[in-house]
Order: C-alpha cells, then sequence, then structure tokens
C-alpha cells in the first residue's frame, strides 16, 4: 500500500515536471551545445550547416583583436569601459540614495517609486527619451546649459562623449533596482550595532565604515556582478543611441552584443558570432564563480 | 532542515514588508540635516522623472514649437498622438506586444508553479539532478542562445506569418528563474494541508491547484508582473525573430518608426509616450508589490 503511493507520488511528480523538462533540455541545453557547435563551423543560417573550422573563428576574433581599426577591438574595449564606468558609479550612487531614504520617514515611498520609476520602462523608449534630452541644439540639457551660459556639448555626436553619455542612461535605468536592494541590506543590519556604537562614542562616519561597509559586503559584491553582467550585456541602449550608425561615432560606442547582432544577423557570419558569445559566456561564467568564492568566504568567518 | 527554510522564507517576506512600508531607523524632529536629506533626494528625483516629463511634454507641441525652446508646450495639442496612431502601426503593436506578454505571463505563473510546487513537495528519483540542470541554465546569457534560436526557428517555420508569435514567444514560457522563487514560497505550504486533501481524496492536480497554489498567490502576482514587464519591453529576441512589421513588438516597432521619423522628436516622443504610459500606469497600480517583489528576489540568504 505505501509502495503503491509512493509510486504513484514518482509518477504524479514527473507528470507535473514533463512538459517543463522537454522545455528546459530543448529550449536551453540543446541550444547552448548547439551555440558551442556552430562556433566551430563556418554556418550559413540558410544553408542550416556549415564546414568544421574548429579553432578558425577564435583565431580570427583573436586576430581583430590587434587590429587597431576593426570593430571587435573596439566593442571589447568599449565592453570594458562601459563596466568601468557604470558599475561604480552606479553602486556609490544607489548606496548614497538608499542611506538618506533610511534617514527619513515622511514621502519615503514616494522617492523609492520616484527613483524605481525607469526601471520599469523599455530601454528602448528610454534610449529616444535620452537621445532628445542630448540633442544638439534643441535639446533640454544644451538649452539648459546655453541659458546657464555654459558651451553647448555634442554628447552622441562626440567620439569622446558619446560611451559616457551612453554608459550614463544605463545608470540612470537601473539605479532604482540597485537602490531597492541596498535599502533591503541596509535593514537587515540590526538596529543595536549601531546603538552599541553610539555609546561607545562612534560617530556617524565611523559606523558607516566599520558597520554599514562590512556587513553590506554580501549586497556588494552581489549587486557589483549582477550590474557587471547587465553592462557586459549592452545592446538595446547602444543600438537606439549611437548616432552615424549603430555603434558609431566610429565605432565609439560599439559592445560584443552588437557586434554579435551585426555579424551574425547583418552579415551572416553565424559562425564568427557564435564564437563572440561563446567568450561573453566564458566571461560572465568566470565572474560568476568569483562572486561564489568570494560569498562563501565571507560566511566562513 | 523544513522548518529552517520556512523561517527565512517568513523572515525574507517581512523584510521586503518592512522595505514598502519603510519604517525609518529613527522619528526626528526637524533638523538642518534633515533638510539637506529631502534637498539631494528631491534633486535626484527631479533627474529621474524630468525626462518622463519632458517626454509627455514634447509628445504634446506641434513642431513648429520645439525650436524655440519653453517647457510647457504653449498650445498643447493631441495632433502628434493622432498621426502616430494612424499613419504607423502602433496600435498592432501593441497588440502584438500585448498577445506575446499575456500568453508568456499566462504560461509562467502555471508551468513556474507547478514545477516549483513539484520540486519542493515531492521526493522522486532525480530531483536533485532536475532542479540543479534547470537551474544551471541561469548562467548561460540569452546572447549565446539567439543564434541556435533563429536557426531552430527558421527550420521549423516560426519567422513566418503568425508563427512569429510563437517564435517570439517560446523561448519565454517557462523561467528558471520563476522556478527558482516559486520553490522557496511554496516552503511555506505546510505540509499537512497537503496530506489532509489527499486523505480526503483529491488527486494531485486539484491538490496542486486549490489548495497549494491560493496560499502563494502573492508570489505568483510578484512573478506575473515581472514577467509581463519584462516581455513588454523585450527588444533584442523579438528584434531578430519577427521579419515582417506586422508582428514587431512595441519597442521593435517603436525603434524602425525612428529610423523613419528622423529627427521628428514630436513624434518620436509621441511613440515613446504610447509604449511606456501603459508600463507607468501599471507601475503606479502595483508599486508596492513590484519593489517588494525585487526585495525579495535580491534578498540574499
Amino acid at each position: 500500500m505505501k509502495l503503491t503511493l509512493r509510486r504513484r507520488q514518482i509518477l504524479w511528480a514527473y507528470v507535473f515536471l514533463s512538459v517543463s523538462l522537454v522545455f528546459f533540455v530543448v529550449i536551453r541545453w540543446y541550444p547552448a551545445v548547439l551555440a558551442l557547435n556552430i562556433s566551430f563551423r563556418d554556418w550559413n543560417v540558410f544553408q542550416g550547416s556549415g564546414p568544421w573550422v574548429g579553432l578558425a573563428n577564435f583565431q580570427e576574433i583573436w586576430g581583430d583583436l590587434f587590429k587597431p581599426r576593426s570593430a571587435v577591438r573596439a566593442a571589447f574595449l568599449n565592453t570594458f569601459k562601459y563596466v568601468l564606468l557604470g558599475v561604480p558609479l552606479q553602486l556609490v550612487l544607489a548606496l548614497g540614495i538608499a542611506l538618506l531614504l533610511m534617514q527619513i520617514r515622511r514621502l519615503s515611498g514616494f522617492f523609492r517609486a520616484a527613483y524605481f520609476i525607469p526601471y520599469v520602462t523599455s530601454f528602448v523608449a528610454v534610449a529616444f527619451v535620452w537621445n532628445w534630452l542630448y540633442a544638439p541644439q534643441a535639446g533640454l540639457i544644451n538649452q539648459t546649459l546655453t541659458a546657464l551660459g555654459l558651451p553647448t556639448q555634442p554628447f552622441l555626436r562626440s567620439p569622446q562623449q558619446a560611451l559616457p553619455s551612453i554608459a550614463l542612461v544605463a545608470v540612470w535605468r537601473s539605479l532604482g533596482f540597485a537602490i531597492i536592494i541596498f535599502l533591503a541590506g541596509l535593514q537587515q543590519i540590526p538596529e543595536m550595532y549601531y546603538e552599541a556604537a553610539q555609546i561607545d562614542g562612534a560617530n556617524r562616519w565611523q559606523s558607516f565604515w566599520r558597520i554599514t561597509l562590512p556587513l553590506l559586503n554580501p549586497v556588494i559584491v552581489y549587486l557589483a556582478v549582477l550590474q557587471t553582467i547587465q553592462f557586459l550585456r549592452m545592446f538595446d541602449l547602444v543600438q537606439n543611441m549611437s548616432t552615424d550608425n549603430a555603434g558609431g561615432p566610429l565605432k565609439s560606442t560599439t559592445t560584443v552584443v552588437l557586434e554579435v547582432y551585426k555579424e551574425g544577423f547583418s552579415s551572416y557570419n553565424m559562425g564568427y558570432a557564435a564564437a563572440l558569445t561563446i567568450i561573453l559566456f566564458a566571461v560572465i561564467l568566470l565572474i560568476t564563480l568569483v562572486q561564489m568564492r568570494l560569498l562563501s568566504r565571507r560566511v566562513e568567518y | 532542515m523544513a522548518t529552517s527554510l520556512d523561517a527565512s522564507v517568513d523572515s525574507k517576506i517581512e523584510l521586503a514588508e518592512k522595505i514598502v512600508t519603510a519604517p525609518s531607523r529613527s522619528k526626528r524632529p526637524f533638523s538642518w540635516g534633515l533638510a539637506l536629506v529631502y534637498l539631494l533626494l528631491s534633486l535626484g528625483a527631479v533627474v529621474m522623472v524630468v525626462p518622463f516629463l519632458w517626454m509627455l511634454l514634447t509628445s504634446l507641441k506641434p513642431a513648429s514649437e520645439l525650436v524655440q525652446f519653453s517647457f510647457l508646450p504653449k498650445n498643447p495639442t493631441l495632433d502628434n498622438y493622432t498621426t502616430v496612431l494612424t499613419t504607423s502601426s502602433f496600435p498592432r503593436w501593441y497588440l502584438n506586444s500585448l498577445i506575446i506578454a499575456t500568453i508568456s505571463t499566462a504560461s509562467v505563473a502555471f508551468f513556474d508553479s507547478l514545477v516549483g510546487y513539484t520540486l519542493n513537495k515531492f521526493d522522486f528519483p532525480g530531483k536533485n539532478i532536475i532542479f540543479i540542470g534547470i537551474l544551471a541554465t541561469l548562467m548561460v546569457p540569452t546572447e549565446m542562445l539567439i543564434i541556435p534560436w533563429y536557426t531552430m526557428s527558421v527550420h521549423w517555420g516560426w519567422t513566418e506569418g503568425s508563427a512569429q508569435y510563437w517564435g517570439i514567444v517560446f523561448p519565454g514560457v517557462i523561467t528558471a528563474v520563476g522556478i527558482f522563487l516559486m520553490r522557496q514560497f511554496f516552503d511555506g505550504v505546510p505540509n499537512e494541508l497537503l496530506d489532509a486533501a489527499r486523505i480526503d481524496g483529491v488527486n494531485e492536480f486539484g491538490i496542486f491547484w486549490r489548495v497549494a497554489l491560493p496560499l502563494v498567490k502573492p508570489a505568483v502576482a510578484a512573478l506575473m508582473i515581472f514577467n509581463f514587464i519584462g516581455n513588454w519591453n523585450a527588444y533584442l529576441w523579438p528584434l531578430i525573430v519577427a521579419s515582417g512589421r506586422a508582428y514587431y513588438t512595441l519597442p521593435v516597432g517603436l525603434s524602425f518608426f525612428r529610423g523613419e521619423s528622423l529627427t521628428e522628436w514630436e513624434k518620436i516622443m509621441t511613440g515613446a509616450s504610447l509604449a511606456t504610459v501603459p508600463l507607468l500606469l501599471v507601475f503606479i497600480i502595483f508599486q508596492r508589490q513590484i519593489i517588494k517583489g525585487i526585495a525579495l528576489t535580491g534578498i540574499k540568504g
């Protein structure tokens, strides 16, 4: 009797899982293996296949990384710049705002909502709104600069300013998310630590460095990794904000994913594009593993 | 084991609740410090909200008013909306986005809950391997899968006609994140309740559907809201798989529309408003659930 009940349970479990198992095997696992397979081939989507070329695609990417004018070299360097600019700025701003939000009682719901709004809107709509804000003459920012007697700026039209301008929009768009995560982390710090510190004569600044920051460390690592991955995958904003052509001016804003899109779906160079995505995957995997190590080490002591 | 997990889910929910109700660390009378905190937060809030305000205001201006600078429209008009809605395919793109977001959200709510429930409440051989197999897919970035998905879609004819709806929707009908989240939430459902229903002769699906699922409604609601927003805003995959203009989703349509409108900013801002306003409304209505949901999924532990 007991055995049949257990058997029935096992049967039900597999019935419940059946559709999802098929989904994960066919739509998630198989394509991941297929991506690896394609990266070793000279693949053309229309033939649905291509000859095995071994590491040729990866060797080509490696070669392109050292060609001064290659788009892929620019893409890797730019993606690196987006991460280096965006992640620290995002974390510092979000932590600062979260700390300020912890100080207030009245209107805190309103402020939280205001900072969160951009996070629910589409990157494409956001891209165009900022295109218009950054516009050369009629744009709100340049109008304001003119009104203040300052020189107007080219923003998205300048190879120097375009990348930081886009990175800033990415920070602006996801700031609310990071603020909420920081708020969750800050609320988890027991009140009594601060009270004890106060009794010992510590000022706010010391409390922040000695209590808040160390106890917030896991949250900071978690957010840093999450945001790094987001910035490594930059595409929507760049494709819709860059001027001249996607990734411009002068390839100054292009990213790895944008080159994947161009190589794969404009030039139909699928093998090369797949190899780029494998490299992206490897980088993300490495960062995730480093995060796991950092976080598990903290738990140990 | 189960009780300690129960406690962790409960404390997470409590913490997330604390963030939306946000009792601050201290109730303090007026001070200049507090005034400065409010000032800084207000400045930040202006930066977050003004771009959307500027978008809406621009969409209400006739083209002639864009050159001379004024913040508010002098002769507000809805002409841009009439033009954009009648001369472009915006109504169709709305419908497409609605269909796609609805299908995927319904599917995710059902399957993610069912799989999460099964992985939590059933004991069967292969359970751990299946769970790890599902979680591992989180490591693989979507960008790596788009090329295989595209070749698969071409192969199965999902890039033509109304099959494009399925082509756009299929990668997101079940999500690993949702399964992970729901599995945690079913911890809070007591096994005794399920056993009681079993003794009453309710079949296993009935137990899931009528006994367990109603108890985790808030979690399912949060999952659905996120999924809806995510699918409404999705860009890269719909851009690749939707070949005909009639099958574009809003973000893809908006990007295409921008290409046609060049620098007619009042039209572009009208399009951006059309894509953004429904989401802003959803956010205003579900603000608490959304922020609570972010806190819940983001809290480590």
